[in-house]
């Protein structure tokens, strides 16, 4: 039977299936935080979840709308400052992966949350870095998740909010301490993943149905392909069904109080 | 020791046209009815620290209160954007405001460092960011012992912090649990404190819920404690009231145009509340 999917749910899910049983995971709100629970839901129920708030290892039953919903403290093992989440367990190097979105990421995978236009003479001006700039350096490695547009992968960030690789790639080169920076990017079209070399992102897998066309469409820059250009696998019914019962929860949870 | 006042009181004893002041409850306990109390008195010119300066600062930016902020992430968590702070930002409606903006771990750092008495908090942070090239109080020193090469900002020492807390007893000692975000650092950092509660208990430690490891604030090191009920609301306490996260949706609408802010400012801040 062929299964019905909408671009958002295989980027959930591809998303998901990049975190691994056992992880420690610093998870971003949004996007990441949907892509981390569903992976818990499903092929990793013992991935650690982490929110900047102090949750650590949480279970939320729902999707938080914010990073500091009382589901997180609820479900998680203990919660912690503020100070301590950042300085002993980020800092401190207990993070495996950081899973990001942003709104605007360039070539080199830096991440502008900050404003588009001119910094003193703003055109939109955006909520800013948060945790991005040390989840980002202080992670072993960070996953980026985000719908696939113009406006959002530019050839050069506005501005770094968040490290990626630099504005010529060798932002990491030589730093002591730092971690592998981003892996993978996952968007509603393909994954891609920094050039081993030259670290500009490269597309290694389409998901299905999409053409290399929508890609270039939908990129700012001429982007390259991989020269092995992989299919992403499909979602799983049960991936979707859970995926469809959390987002169903959710909803129910933030429109019924 | 900690002095008993009303909300109003505690604001007009410890707030001062000018004043720095930092309002903490990271996405928790957000001292929600103590800014309002700030704006029906009409404070001026105050430089408003948060990390989230989520809507509570968004009300002060747009009923004039701020002549500058200091935070890390400025938006409607899931939502959006905060549009008071962005139109103050972009428009410089009702006055312009400057901001000074830092990462979360950073202001982390900075109230942990206030609170510790030293002037400065080291960090490994802003490695690539261009932060530093906005922010001169961001800076790099060089490790004495190692050379790795860290970042430097100045700790945050307001001159009054102002918490909410689920509850004190009567002699000041105040329980804060859940998400504690910074709340504990914010207190001991600044040289006034102002923690507002949801309710007043006989003896904290008599409690059945006491337990050793609790986050307590001794009575001793707070200036005044003020009791708001749902001081939180729309923000939550955690063993109280949940958030109310449809609140947070209908703030974008009434934040996105001016005449509705005000509208809104006037009927749930000017004309609401207040005890005396």
């Amino acid at each position: 039977m062929r299964l019905e999917y909408s671009s958002s749910e295989m980027m959930s899910v591809t998303a998901a299936r990049a975190l691994e049983n056992g992880m420690t995971c610093f998870v971003g709100i949004g996007l990441p935080s949907e892509a981390a629970n569903l992976a818990r839901l499903t092929h990793a129920p013992d991935v650690v979840l982490i929110y900047e708030s102090g949750t650590l290892q949480t279970k939320p039953d729902v999707l938080p709308l914010s990073i500091g919903d009382g589901e997180l403290c609820e479900s998680a093992l203990t919660t912690v400052s503020v100070p301590e989440m950042f300085r002993y367990w980020l800092q401190g190097g207990k993070i495996d992966v950081g899973f990001l979105g942003t709104a605007q990421i360039d070539r080199y995978c830096n991440l502008n949350t900050t404003l588009i236009g001119d910094y003193h003479d703003p055109k939109v001006r955006l909520p800013g870095g948060g945790g991005a700039p040390e989840i980002a350096t202080n992670a072993g490695e960070v996953f980026i998740t985000l719908k696939h547009s113009k406006r959002a992968f530019v050839k050069d960030v506005d501005f770094v909010t968040t490290l990626g690789f630099g504005r010529d790639g060798k932002g990491r080169d030589g730093v002591p301490n730092i971690g592998r920076g981003p892996t993978r990017v996952i968007t509603d079209l393909c994954v891609m993943k920094p050039d081993p070399e030259t670290k500009e992102l490269v597309v290694v897998s389409l998901h299905p149905n999409v053409t290399r066309e929508e890609v270039i469409e939908a990129t700012g820059w001429e982007i390259r392909f991989a020269d092995v250009l992989e299919t992403t696998p499909e979602p799983s019914a049960r991936e979707l069904e859970v995926l469809r019962e959390l987002k169903a929860r959710t909803e129910r949870k933030h429109t019924g109080e | 020791m900690a002095e008993f006042l009303s909300l109003h009181d505690a604001v007009a004893r410890y707030v001062e046209d000018g004043a720095t002041v930092a309002m903490e409850g990271f996405t928790h306990l957000i001292p929600v009815a103590a800014g309002h109390e700030v704006i029906r008195q009409g404070r001026r010119d105050l430089t408003l620290i948060r990390m989230t300066p989520d809507l509570v600062y968004d009300q002060m930016i747009g009923a004039g209160c701020a002549k500058k902020v200091i935070f890390s992430w400025g938006g409607n968590p899931g939502v959006g954007s905060l549009h008071r702070l962005r139109d103050a930002v972009e428009k410089g409606w009702p006055h312009k405001v400057e901001i000074l903006e830092h990462s979360h771990a950073a202001m982390a750092c900075a109230f942990e460092a206030g609170a510790a008495g030293l002037p400065l908090a080291v960090l490994r942070g802003y490695v690539g960011s261009e932060l530093p090239s906005v922010n001169d109080q961001i800076k790099f020193i060089e490790c004495p012992f190692t050379g790795e090469r860290l970042a430097a900002v100045p700790s945050v020492r307001p001159d009054v912090s102002i918490v909410h807390a689920q509850k004190a007893d009567r002699a000041g000692n105040v329980l804060v649990e859940g998400i504690v975000g910074v709340q504990k650092e914010a207190v001991l950092a600044a040289r006034q404190s102002i923690v507002t509660v949801e309710e007043i208990v006989d003896d904290l430690t008599t409690q059945p819920d006491y337990h050793p490891n609790a986050c307590i604030i001794p009575g001793w090191a707070v200036s005044a404690i003020a009791v708001a009920e749902k001081g939180s609301y729309p923000s939550y306490a955690h063993g109280y009231y949940p958030r109310d996260n449809r609140f947070y949706k209908e703030w974008d609408a009434i934040a996105r145009d001016r005449e509705r802010f005000k509208a809104w400012l006037e009927e749930n801040v000017y004309h609401a509340g207040g005890q005396s």
